[in-house]
């Protein structure tokens, strides 16, 4: 089982946290296309590489991102979301 | 009888004190404590231990390491017991598995007359047609092959699971390993070492048998060990599993270990590879590092004339053990032109042993029955490695023992990760690329001899320590092997006729790979699948490097351009019970949970929760308990609990503005006191939750969320309110609150003497929200419809919960109060056409056709959803969902949940809920039909049980109540009603 650093409460088993889906800024719902809507809501980045990711710590109840290469399966590294602080 | 024991040896892991008495097929034998079934076995003279998966071939001990499974036995409780590494038991009664009518007379025994029409893969040739009698083909086959058969009868054993951390562990107690664990532990490292034997010491303890010198390293480096208090041995336990960020499976005889090692040393060690020759898996050839195992440990005489067919100074070693033991040797048959050192043939000159330089084993000789060998065929190789049969000669032998070459053991580094990468020099795989914190030492590494092992191992434990922080010193570089390769680069020597193995797990042989390259499974990994090489449980351990190499060679091709197979845990077979182990259910109960169960509840599961189905009076059945219930709630009182409703507190300057973001409603104008309902929609603007949002200050509101939704609710309210940086806090509350709802028209005036809250219509109006004491405990009061009934909601702390139940029973029972279940809910709310969120909802329903228009505010400027919503709403509804009733008449069978709409040949929709309603007396439920099918007095069709079609006409909803009157305003019968 990997380990995952939480940014409040450190490294944990990755049994306690949920994995939210990728980190996708929404377009403006008030001027976007519905073409450039239904992409945002249906289409996910397949592409390996370096995702940004949210995670849950369920046991806390705090989500942060973390930066997970998904082709070496390694975290990068974990913060807060709009900290942009490396924590890890 | 014991007839091939030896004097003590000085390392031996026998005890001559006590012996044990033991069955194996039938007869009587006699081992010392100590012994494995193998090796009481062998020094009692039985040759034959077991027979092969496929042609029942005789066999005996090969590598006595658990690197084979010709030696499995069962006792009568458990099957496939490894007799190698599993010690005697007194009493035990064992039989080989895999035959028909015991070992010697197996009837199947005569099968291998017949491989000439058993190729690899003959089943899939043989039997695809006609396909009828495939499955009678595949019956017959697996009862042919296999092990040994599963025992229904296993009595239930608990196998405990543990887990475990350490800083450094360390797989394998050999040289390399226990130097590894010093080094680390020095550092001040917590280190754990296991290894799979039952005895530290590796190669230490059987391979330097005779060395003096080596004697006195183990004992240091035991010594040592013994003296340092942060490092611990595990024996007779197996790194089964090397899983991301070294978390470790450790396997014994009871109980599965989950290990977090902050740095792994894989110092395992090798297995000897086998020659391959005709008749090279018969009883009495086996691995040198085998008879030495033989020797060294239990002082058992591999057998009486021996002949060692070595490519290496190991064989040599191996062959003065040999020697030492009493066994007379024939000859050493060495592959290579010259040993690599005149001392090394020495002893052998002056025991007079022959040594035939450039010869190969051509054949072994078998005795009558396959039961043993009588001898073996010699010739002279050429310099490319094929043998000159016109040079063949014969010498006579009982034993072979071969020593060709080693691979590592490196299964745990591949499925972590790792690379391996074959040597040309060394002619074995070497790691490339190592994960991070995982490190190898020793023979694993090509490291060969004992002082560059012991440097290897502490270079390791120092680069180990490291890694975990501990060790800030130099690590030094890693030490390479020096002098000829102790690898045979092709040590196959293929004979036209006669079975030679490359794998003994499986019967797969020479000619078969070879076959299968020419039928066009030019990929290792084909071969690996047709011909099953490398698939017996030792998973190719023996077997994969020869494959390998004889893919090569008939493919014209390098060992690294040939490639390998992947390895995967887990490294040795684990029993399932060590996998299975007692299952864990966790579920939460409410905090009137004890009461439910007095009075006679049935449960059922809701998400986690445990819930009263409904209460069955003594005698009573489930139908009729549920409609009393439903009866009871619509024409006196009842009392549920609702507490595993989801509860989460929504405070702060931002509260309701978030409210307005996250559900489809209105609530920033709400008045305080007041209660609305709420539809939570995600961004495809599908319906995922609902539930009521009490508003208790400007700043504060008290939202509830389904059952089952609560969780996954309040998880995405912090990531919204993060997301759109609101300034609220939430809290999730469902565990603090009891809640239960009281509903009926008695419902005021049970809890008019409860509480100091005014009841009446003005002071709290229908969807009012409260606070204030009930039976003396702080509560929150909510009128809501739920059941459509006059009914309090009436939140509590969870403390409080089973007090107020009481209290309120209590004060109900002149009423006749009863308490109602889920079912009843749903009767009643069904009812009324409320929705179910995930019943009457699923993946893809908008709230337009689920008949939630009501509850969107599409002018609102921004929701969750609102922007998908704008896109559905321009396009026709292809369904909706529509209440329906049968005729009052009815007396078919009722369509269930999930029943079909069908017209004409097409299926347009289902019904989601259906239950017969007591109080309309007639059949009613919710459906999902076509468009042009939902209109109010439309008939449709739903196909039910047994293709019966049943016709339901399209009703308004509610059914019951349709004004709603009964719960908005004061439909309550007066006290003296009910005395």
């Amino acid at each position: 089982m990997k380990l995952l650093r939480c940014p409040i409460n450190g490294l944990r088993p990755l049994q306690e946290f949920s994995y939210g889906g990728e980190v996708r800024e929404s377009p403006d719902p008030a001027s976007a296309a519905d073409k450039q809507w239904a992409h945002y809501v249906f289409n996910r980045e397949g592409e390996p590489g370096v995702k940004r990711e949210w995670w849950y710590h369920i046991a806390s109840g705090t989500w942060f991102i973390a930066e997970r290469d998904n082709v070496k399966d390694i975290f990068l590294k974990t913060y807060l979301y709009g900290s942009g602080e490396q924590t890890q | 009888m014991i007839r091939d024991r030896l004097p003590p040896q000085p390392r031996e892991w026998i005890d001559r004190g006590r012996t044990i008495d033991f069955q194996f097929e039938g007869g009587s034998c006699t081992g010392f404590a100590g012994d494995c079934i193998s090796s009481a076995l062998w020094a009692s003279g039985v040759r034959m231990l077991g027979r092969s998966f496929k042609y029942h071939r005789p066999r005996g001990i090969y590598s006595l390491a658990n690197h084979d499974v010709n030696d499995v036995v069962e006792d009568g409780v458990t099957t496939n017991i490894r007799a190698d590494v599993t010690q005697i038991c007194s009493g035990a009664s064992y039989q080989a598995v895999n035959t028909f009518g015991g070992l010697k007379k197996d009837s199947a025994r005569h099968i291998e007359h017949l491989s000439r029409m058993l190729p690899v893969g003959f089943y899939y040739k043989a039997f695809h047609t006609p396909r009828k009698l495939f499955p009678y083909w595949e019956r017959k086959m697996r009862a042919m092959a296999g092990l040994g058969a599963i025992n229904p009868k296993l009595p239930r054993a608990r196998t405990p699971k543990d887990y475990d951390f350490c800083d450094v562990l360390v797989v394998g107690a050999g040289p390399a390993g226990l130097s590894a664990s010093i080094a680390a532990a020095e550092t001040g490292a917590s280190v754990l070492v296991v290894d799979e034997n039952l005895h530290p010491g590796g190669t230490l303890g059987y391979q330097w048998n005779s060395d003096a010198s080596a004697a006195r390293r183990f004992a240091q480096l035991m010594g040592k060990i013994s003296s340092m208090p942060n490092v611990w041995i595990r024996t007779a336990t197996e790194a089964a599993g090397l899983y991301a960020d070294n978390w470790v499976a450790l396997i014994d005889s009871v109980r599965l270990t989950k290990l977090r090692a902050g740095a792994v040393i894989v110092a395992a060690g090798c297995f000897e590879q086998p020659a391959v020759f005709k008749n090279n898996d018969l009883p009495g050839v086996m691995l040198a590092s085998a008879a030495q195992r033989l020797i060294a440990r239990y002082a058992v005489k591999p057998f009486q004339r021996g002949i060692v067919l070595v490519a290496n100074s190991d064989g040599y070693c191996a062959a003065q053990d040999l020697l030492r033991a009493g066994v007379q040797l024939a000859a050493i048959v060495d592959l290579r032109k010259s040993p690599e050192s005149p001392e090394l043939v020495q002893p052998f000159n002056a025991a007079r042993v022959p040594i035939f330089q450039q010869h190969a084993i051509y054949q072994a000789r078998h005795a009558s029955g396959k039961q043993g060998i009588i001898g073996a065929v010699i010739c002279p190789i050429d310099d490319a490695g094929k043998t000159v049969t016109e040079r063949a000669f014969k010498l006579e032998c009982d034993g072979i023992a071969v020593s060709v070459g080693w691979m590592p053991a490196d299964g745990l580094i591949n499925q972590a990760g790792g690379k391996m990468k074959y040597s040309e020099q060394l002619h074995q795989y070497l790691p490339e690329s190592l994960p991070e914190k995982v490190f190898a030492a020793g023979r694993v590494n090509g490291v060969y001899h004992l002082e560059a092992q012991l440097a290897d191992g502490r270079r390791a434990g120092l680069a180990a320590a490291a890694a975990v922080g501990r060790n800030n010193g130099p690590v030094p570089e890693q030490a390479r092997h020096e002098g000829p390769s102790p690898n045979h680069p092709y040590p196959v020597f293929p004979h036209p006729k006669g079975k030679a193995f490359v794998d003994l797990d499986e019967d797969v042989q020479y000619k078969d790979i070879v076959n299968a390259v020419q039928e066009g499974f030019d990929s290792i990994e084909l071969i690996k699948r047709y011909t099953t090489i490398g698939m017996g449980p030792s998973q190719g351990k023996l077997a994969n490097m020869n494959g390998v190499r004889i893919l090569a060679k008939t493919r014209h091709q390098t060992v690294t351009q040939t490639g390998t197979t992947t390895s995967r845990p887990f490294y040795h077979p684990v029993p399932f019970g060590h996998l299975a182990g007692r299952s864990f259910h966790p579920h939460r109960l409410t905090a009137m949970h004890s009461r439910h169960q007095k009075a006679g509840a049935q449960f059922m599961p809701a998400g986690a929760w445990h819930r009263p189905a409904y209460y069955p009076a003594a005698g009573q059945g489930r139908d009729d308990a549920i409609l009393a219930e439903v009866k009871t709630v619509r024409q006196g009182v009842g009392l549920i609990d609702v507490g595993t409703l989801g509860k989460i507190e929504v405070c702060g300057p931002d509260a309701a503005e978030f409210l307005e973001r996250l559900y489809t409603g209105r609530f920033a104008k709400m008045r305080p006191g007041t209660t609305r309902y709420l539809l939570m929609c995600d961004e495809s603007g599908v319906v995922i939750d609902d539930g009521v949002a009490g508003r208790l200050a400007e700043d504060r509101f008290y939202v509830t969320a389904t059952t089952t939704g609560a969780d996954a609710v309040y998880r995405e309210m912090q990531r919204w309110a993060i997301i759109w940086g609101s300034s609220v806090t939430l809290a999730n509350v469902t565990g603090q609150y009891a809640a239960m709802n009281l509903a009926g028209p008695y419902s005021r005036s049970i809890l008019a003497n409860l509480t100091d809250i005014k009841l009446d219509q003005d002071a709290f109006p229908y969807l009012g929200i409260r606070e204030g004491v009930v039976a003396g405990a702080p509560a929150r009061l909510m009128r809501v419809g739920f059941v459509g009934e006059l009914g309090y909601e009436i939140h509590v702390p969870s403390q409080f919960g089973g007090h107020v139940w009481d209290r309120i029973m209590q004060q109900g029972a002149g009423f006749g109060i009863k308490p109602f279940g889920v079912e009843a809910q749903r009767i009643l709310r069904l009812e009324k056409g409320h929705i179910i969120i995930g019943q009457d909802t699923d993946g893809l329903s908008s709230p337009y056709e689920a008949g939630m228009d009501w509850a969107v505010k599409m002018d609102k400027p921004f929701f969750v959803g609102q922007r998908s919503l704008q896109i559905i709403q321009k396009r026709p509804l292809q369904r909706a969902l529509v209440g329906f009733t049968l005729p009052t008449d009815y007396a078919g069978p009722i369509p269930k949940e999930c029943h079909l709409v069908i017209r004409g040949d097409q299926i347009t929709g289902r019904v989601t809920s259906v239950a017969f309603s007591p109080s309309l007396n007639r059949v009613l439920g919710l459906a999902y039909v076509a468009k042009d099918q939902s209109g109010l007095g439309t008939k449709f069709t739903i196909r039910v049980d047994g293709r019966k079609e049943v016709e339901a006409e399209v009703v308004k909803t509610p059914f019951y109540d349709p004004d709603s009157r009964r719960q908005s305003e004061t439909v309550e019968k007066p006290r003296e009603a009910a005395a």
